[in-house]
């Protein structure tokens, strides 16, 4: 679903991507893992399409994205730190604003599920200026499930979420796949990501020092692994 | 989806939001009472440099609230990354420009339909008998400044020095349109009727059509950054 080769992204002379080469098949998941400044939220603009590499190629869904993003868009949701969410909008007319705007059906059934899967429905009329970060998080989440992405880009999805709203995403992310979907997250959280990805992948200083299957890779090894690498990164 | 809806989305979407934070609103009324003291200080009660005076007044007080409204017509775009989220949306993203264009011309005139009856008001000037007339030029005049407006305000809304730079770019282009504006505002509160402004009124819509072209052609690129 996702294959990206060889992605370097440069601002002037500072290199922020180099060289990184992955794929993805459909149905699975990759936690992006490393430290500030990494580049992990870079490569998921990347994959976005709200960034033009500065070489390498990527094709998401057998389309080349780097050409073509117009095409390659309707396959993503991105649910990105923002959320995209207009703050003066109930969370009802946020949905029914981006689901018009993508082109798809805004029908007052199917806002009400997709904000009852969000568990937002008791909240559907109020303005999102008194939302917390979290159900922001899922606001975000349930544009997604409208657009009926097929591939999911998360960045810090975790993030101002407590335990009942981490263990919540995990829950979306499991479903979502099982439905078919491709899910690429950026994340600090190493536990949360090892709960839901197939596969587990390292960045620092802009390169991927690490890309496993997330099986039979448990959360002490994991730590250990992501201590050595990205202390060893240059 | 057609490319009018989408606008119209747009359209709807900034009023609403308009309507319930009244941000730009209260901020441009309260501008506008000020300006008209300021003039009042100003000019004080000498009727004749008043009419002489009055066009280019009104206007600087139409320039400078749309500097204030249109400079911030992007910023809930801003917010929570949705300018990112109008990119990723298909279509031709000129859409969004002519529905962003449209709430910024509604608010415009709704601060110059203010201005103008505070204005007739504090200084006792008859702006009723030439109001039609008026109209045609304040119309022509408010899609001319507001086309460059919210073209210059999608592209200094990312930009850190976005306050000095948007009426940097704004003010030189709007020449044009200041020059005819006030040049057919003066004629028509002299008594003159607008057959004698036509001239004006046709460098107004030709520098409407050449702005409005340009903001259509060159949005999605601005979008895109």
């Amino acid at each position: 679903m996702i294959a990206a080769q060889d992605l370097r992204k440069a601002y002037g002379p500072t290199l922020v991507l180099d060289g990184v080469s992955f794929a993805l098949a459909q149905g699975q998941c990759l936690a992006l893992l490393g430290p500030n400044g990494a580049g992990k939220t870079t490569l998921l603009r990347l994959l976005a399409t709200l960034l033009r590499p500065t070489s390498g190629s990527l094709r998401v869904g057998g389309i080349d994205a780097v050409r073509e993003p117009d095409r390659v868009r309707p396959l993503l949701g991105v649910v990105a730190h923002g959320s995209y969410v207009y703050e003066d909008l109930t969370a009802r007319e946020n949905l029914r604003f981006w689901e018009t705007m993508r082109g798809g059906d805004a029908a007052p059934v199917r806002l009400a599920a997709a904000l009852a899967q969000v568990e937002l429905d008791a909240v559907a009329e109020e303005r999102v200026r008194t939302f917390s970060a979290g159900m922001k998080r899922r606001l975000g989440l349930a544009r997604v499930l409208l657009a009926q992405a097929r591939v999911l880009l998360l960045d810090e999805p975790f993030t101002g979420l407590d335990r009942r709203g981490q263990k919540w995403v995990n829950e979306f992310l499991l479903a979502f796949k099982a439905a078919g979907g491709t899910a690429v997250l950026a994340t600090h959280s190493l536990g949360g990501g090892l709960a839901v990805a197939d596969r587990i992948a390292i960045l620092g200083q802009g390169r991927l020092l690490l890309d496993r299957p997330a099986a039979g890779l448990s959360s002490e090894e994991l730590h250990r692994l992501y201590e050595s690498l990205t202390e060893a990164a240059p | 989806m057609t490319y009018a809806r989408r606008a119209w989305i747009i359209f709807h979407k900034d009023l609403l939001v308009e309507r319930r934070s009244k941000e730009q609103t209260n901020a441009l009324l309260f501008f506008c009472l000020l300006l008209l003291f300021l003039f009042q200080f100003a000019l004080g009660p000498d009727r004749d440099r008043l009419t002489a005076a009055l066009p280019g007044l009104l206007w600087l007080g139409f320039i400078l609230a749309g500097l204030l409204g249109l400079g911030r017509s992007f910023l809930a775009e801003r917010e929570n990354d949705c300018w990112e989220g109008l990119r990723l949306t298909p279509g031709d993203k000129s859409a969004i420009y002519l529905g962003k264009l449209a709430g910024n011309c509604v608010l415009m005139s709704a601060v110059e339909v203010v201005l103008v009856v505070l204005f007739g008001v504090f200084y006792n000037v008859d702006l009723w008998t030439p109001a039609a007339p008026l109209a045609v030029v304040l119309a022509l005049g408010t899609v001319g400044l507001a086309s460059v407006g919210t073209l210059f305000a999608a592209m200094t809304t990312q930009v850190r020095a976005r306050e000095l730079l948007f009426p940097v770019l704004l003010l030189p282009v709007q020449v044009p349109v200041l020059l005819a504006t006030v040049s057919a505002t003066q004629a028509l509160l002299l008594g003159q009727p607008l057959g004698d402004v036509a001239h004006w009124l046709k460098l107004l819509a030709g520098a409407d059509a050449v702005y409005l072209t340009i903001g259509l052609l060159t949005f999605e690129f601005v979008l895109e950054g």
